[in-house]
């Protein structure tokens, strides 16, 4: 008996485990390297959302009052370097960049980021706002490489400077010509180095991350006591079962 | 033993008596806790049914309190969620508890109605609990699916549209069907309201109602064991079947232990994995629905890929749709397809056993498949391992009539 | 030892696991009811909702009223007239609690004669102390009704002065509710926040 349940275990395991490589299979994306315990960072990456990103991007659903509790950041603190449209602390982080606007100047509304890191993935974002490349085919001067044809302008364009890709051609066996993105050549210097850029990003999507679930942290603690009761709960019913039991058979 | 027993038995005077004048309360605690005797051999695989209702009352409890919140319209519901997730104290917590529950209602059916498989628990006298037991599982898979529109998410939507869909490949009636479920011309707010009033009133009160009843047509006859022995064919002086204990205090000492495990493992999920890597809470889902652009892959949550798969290894949409339909109803025939005289795994011949783990086998590979793109090798396996499937039911009534059985005992098998 | 013995620990060891995982139990449900039953208070949203309410008095004329809501309830600003102010005190005799000794109905800087930070701006709620209907204004002077001006209720009849004081004899038992306001500046007042808080 115990050989068919230790099959289905070992299956339904593998299954999952299995799955979970074959999911990410899309394109090669470099690991965003972010610590969510680190509130520094996600200080510095609140500093760079508010004052990159914000023109454009909402993240509505997220309170500055949230951000400053877990931020460790004063009610002062808050009203001085983030909140630039808001008032009070309770608000959330709209944008003043009407909808219609937006349509007309990019084509598309810049999409709302709280839930960013959740739909698309931490590494998504840290490759995105790093993959950016001079296209003089583009109205907005740049395409990027992990998302083609993108509406977005090199926003931090002054901090990582401007590089180009290189593309690799391969012949296919019946002649078919395909491109693929080998490299990129930096073609022109930003005031930051690429560790520093590289930093400055990864702040950012930290923040990101953090504010697609603000409960993370709180949650993980709290786990830890939930399982420790679990754990009690079940050595002293484990206990009273085989006394019960002790009597059968 | 017989004094753990006698317990309840007597009314203590007084209140009790008052009760029991007007109620047939002791007469049902003796009936179905106390004087209920079910095997004493149960293993591992007999949790499973405990489990199921324990993850229900979870569904029930957090599902109130999210419709305290959320709000069913297509304009609110994403926005309602995340109020639930971060405004709403303690509204993360709730939320998750439903949708990790949600995943773990159908893992522990699934691995319930594998005990049935094993044991022959659909045999006779016991093709109405299995019946049942199926007309919960349609139940549940209603309920899932009406349930996962509500975030209004891509996969939401895009899911609910491929699956309403289906119902047009019926000849003649199938468009008429389709704008009939949807309430509109496409899947729209009216949609999102009517599935919210199912999700929430009509299939729970069913689910519910058909669990009681599921839980009445099992006492009637009695547990099965994982020996298949009847063990009413052994009775001592006093009536007791002599291979059984009664249900309290054994088998609920017994099954606390399990929940309690089981709550570890849920609890690690809720605390530590709430997505489960894309599983349990799909990344496409934190992306409010959007009419204008499909995602990428559109898959159904995972407890229904085994059946997607076979939905799409059929080249054609309605052949493809009434063979998806037929492998959820075909486990229902169970206990006409199956020959063997006897119950238990433990008893059948090979025959039996290498096409159930076949099955189970195929059953997992199917449901991994369903997750993948359809092209490639992956249709080719998924039509090899259809037909698999297909075939553990369809030639089981001549295979199980020719499997060499081992003798059953007469009495039950015990082992810690 | 003796069967007996054995029989003996066996029960109590089975008695005491039964209760220890009796309070085991309870105590992980109590646990469990916790963040259901915290749920239900007020979320962030409502909290966010039910802040403090700005209401501009820079350009109230003496004997103006304003409404406004705050959390929902109605809310009166009225600017009194001197004539108004005088006539307070008039007939305190025929109020239930003219010294407004009832505390929950106004903050202690309210619970003064004339139950208000500044004297000319009365600010209470709306709603009558019996059952909650919205009191209606009436400053009209009569003195052979011995009335000089204040809010009368159209539900029941309740009647309260200029200071939001309930007369003896009609179905409201306390004064109109003086809620938590302060003076940001002289032409604005935030209602919904103590003026000892910041």
């Amino acid at each position: 008996m115990t050989n068919k349940m230790t099959v289905v275990v070992v299956l339904t395991l593998g299954f999952f485990s299995a799955a979970t490589f074959a999911a990410g299979a899309d394109a090669e994306l470099e690991n965003s390297g972010i610590d969510p315990d680190n509130i520094s960072s996600l200080q510095r990456g609140a500093r760079n959302f508010m004052n990159f990103c914000s023109g454009c991007h909402s993240a509505k659903y997220v309170r500055f009052k949230t951000i400053g509790k877990y931020l460790e950041l004063s009610e002062q603190q808050l009203v001085d370097n983030l909140m630039f449209n808001a008032e009070k602390s309770f608000e959330t982080i709209n944008v003043s960049m009407r909808p219609n606007d937006a349509e007309r100047w990019f084509g598309t509304t810049p999409p709302d980021l709280s839930l960013m890191a959740r739909s698309s993935g931490a590494d998504y974002i840290y490759n995105y706002l790093k993959s950016f490349y001079l296209d003089p085919n583009s109205p907005t001067g740049v395409d990027n490489t992990v998302l083609v044809g993108t509406s977005m302008p090199h926003v931090l364009w002054e901090l990582q400077g401007y590089q180009k890709a290189i593309f690799a051609t391969h012949e296919d066996a019946d002649g078919t010509i395909t491109e693929h993105f080998e490299r990129f050549e930096p073609v022109t210097a930003g005031s930051m180095s690429a560790e520093d850029y590289d930093a400055f990003v990864r702040d950012t999507t930290n923040f990101l991350a953090y504010v697609s679930e603000p409960i993370r942290s709180e949650r993980r603690k709290l786990g830890v006591w939930v399982l420790i009761f679990l754990f009690f709960f079940w050595l002293i019913a484990a206990m009273l079962k085989k006394q019960i039991w002790k009597d059968v058979q | 033993m017989a004094r753990i027993e006698a317990e309840i038995g007597t009314p203590k005077g007084g209140f009790l008596q008052w009760i029991d004048d007007r109620f047939p309360f002791t007469k049902t605690m003796k009936y179905h806790v106390t004087e209920y005797y079910a095997s004493k051999n149960f293993n591992f695989w007999y949790v499973f049914g405990v489990l199921a209702m324990v993850v229900l009352v979870n569904q029930l409890l957090t599902g109130v309190f999210l419709t305290m919140n959320y709000k069913p319209s297509a304009a609110e519901a994403f926005a309602s969620v995340e109020y639930i997730m971060r405004d709403v104290e303690w509204g993360w917590l709730i939320r998750y508890m439903h949708s990790t529950g949600a995943s773990f209602f159908f893992l522990v059916v699934y691995l319930h109605m594998f005990r049935a498989m094993l044991y022959g628990s659909y045999k006779k006298p016991r093709e109405l609990i299995w019946i049942i037991g199926m007309l919960i599982f349609f139940a549940l898979m209603a309920e899932a699916f009406a349930g996962y529109l509500l975030p209004w998410g891509q996969m939401s939507y895009w899911g609910a549209q491929v699956i309403i869909s289906l119902f047009g490949a019926i000849p003649v009636v199938g468009d008429a069907i389709v704008e009939f479920i949807r309430g509109d011309y496409s899947i729209s707010d009216i949609t999102l309201n009517r599935f919210f009033a199912l999700h929430v009133i009509a299939l729970p009160l069913t689910l519910v109602g058909l669990v009681f009843v599921h839980i009445v047509a099992l006492h009637e006859v009695g547990s099965n064991n994982p020996d298949g022995v009847d063990i009413k064919a052994n009775k001592g002086a006093d009536g007791v079947p002599l291979d059984g204990v009664a249900f309290h205090p054994y088998h609920t000492s017994k099954d606390l232990v399990a929940i309690v495990i089981f709550l570890m493992v849920f609890c690690s999920v809720i605390f530590f994995a709430p997505d489960m890597g894309g599983y349990f809470l799909e990344h496409a889902n934190f992306e409010p629905a959007n009419l204008l652009a499909t995602p990428e892959h559109i898959a159904p949550v995972w407890y229904f890929t085994p059946f997607y798969a076979i939905l799409r290894a059929v080249p054609d949409k309605l052949w493809g749709a009434m063979l998806m339909g037929g492998s959820v109803m075909l486990p229902l025939f169970l206990p006409w397809l199956d020959r063997s005289r006897v119950k238990s795994i433990r008893y059948r011949g090979w025959i039996y056993k290498s096409s159930l783990t076949c099955f189970a086998i195929s059953f997992v590979i199917l449901g991994w498949l369903g997750m993948q793109p359809a092209d490639g090798a992956y249709v080719l396996a998924a039509r090899i391992f259809a037909v698999i499937y297909f075939a553990f039911f369809l030639l089981m009534p001549y295979y199980t009539a020719i499997d060499k059985t081992k003798p059953v005992p007469e009495r039950v098998v015990y082992h810690d | 030892m003796s069967d007996d013995d054995l029989d003996q620990i066996d029960r109590n060891r089975r008695h005491f696991l039964t209760i220890a995982t009796a309070v085991t139990g309870v105590a992980g449900a109590g646990l469990m009811a916790y963040p259901f039953l915290a749920s239900l208070k007020p979320s962030a949203r409502a909290q966010a909702l039910g802040a403090p309410v700005e209401v501009s008095i820079g350009s109230m004329q003496p004997g103006e009223m304003v409404r406004v809501l705050w959390r929902g309830r109605l809310v009166y600003v009225l600017r009194r007239t001197e004539d108004m102010l005088a006539r307070l005190n008039d007939n305190l005799d025929m109020l239930r609690d003219p010294n407004s000794e009832v505390v929950e109905q106004q903050p202690e800087y309210a619970a003064n004669d004339t139950r208000s930070v500044k004297r000319e701006f009365l600010v209470v709620e709306g709603s009558c102390t019996h059952l909650g209907c919205a009191p209606l204004e009436d400053f009209s002077v009569r003195p052979a009704d011995n009335w000089g001006g204040g809010f009368f209720c159209p539900c029941h009849g309740s009647k309260f002065d200029l200071a939001g004081r309930v007369y003896n004899g009609v179905p409201a038992p306390i004064n109109l509710r003086v809620p938590p306001h302060r003076f940001v500046r002289d032409d604005l007042v935030l209602i919904g926040l103590d003026a000892g808080a910041t």
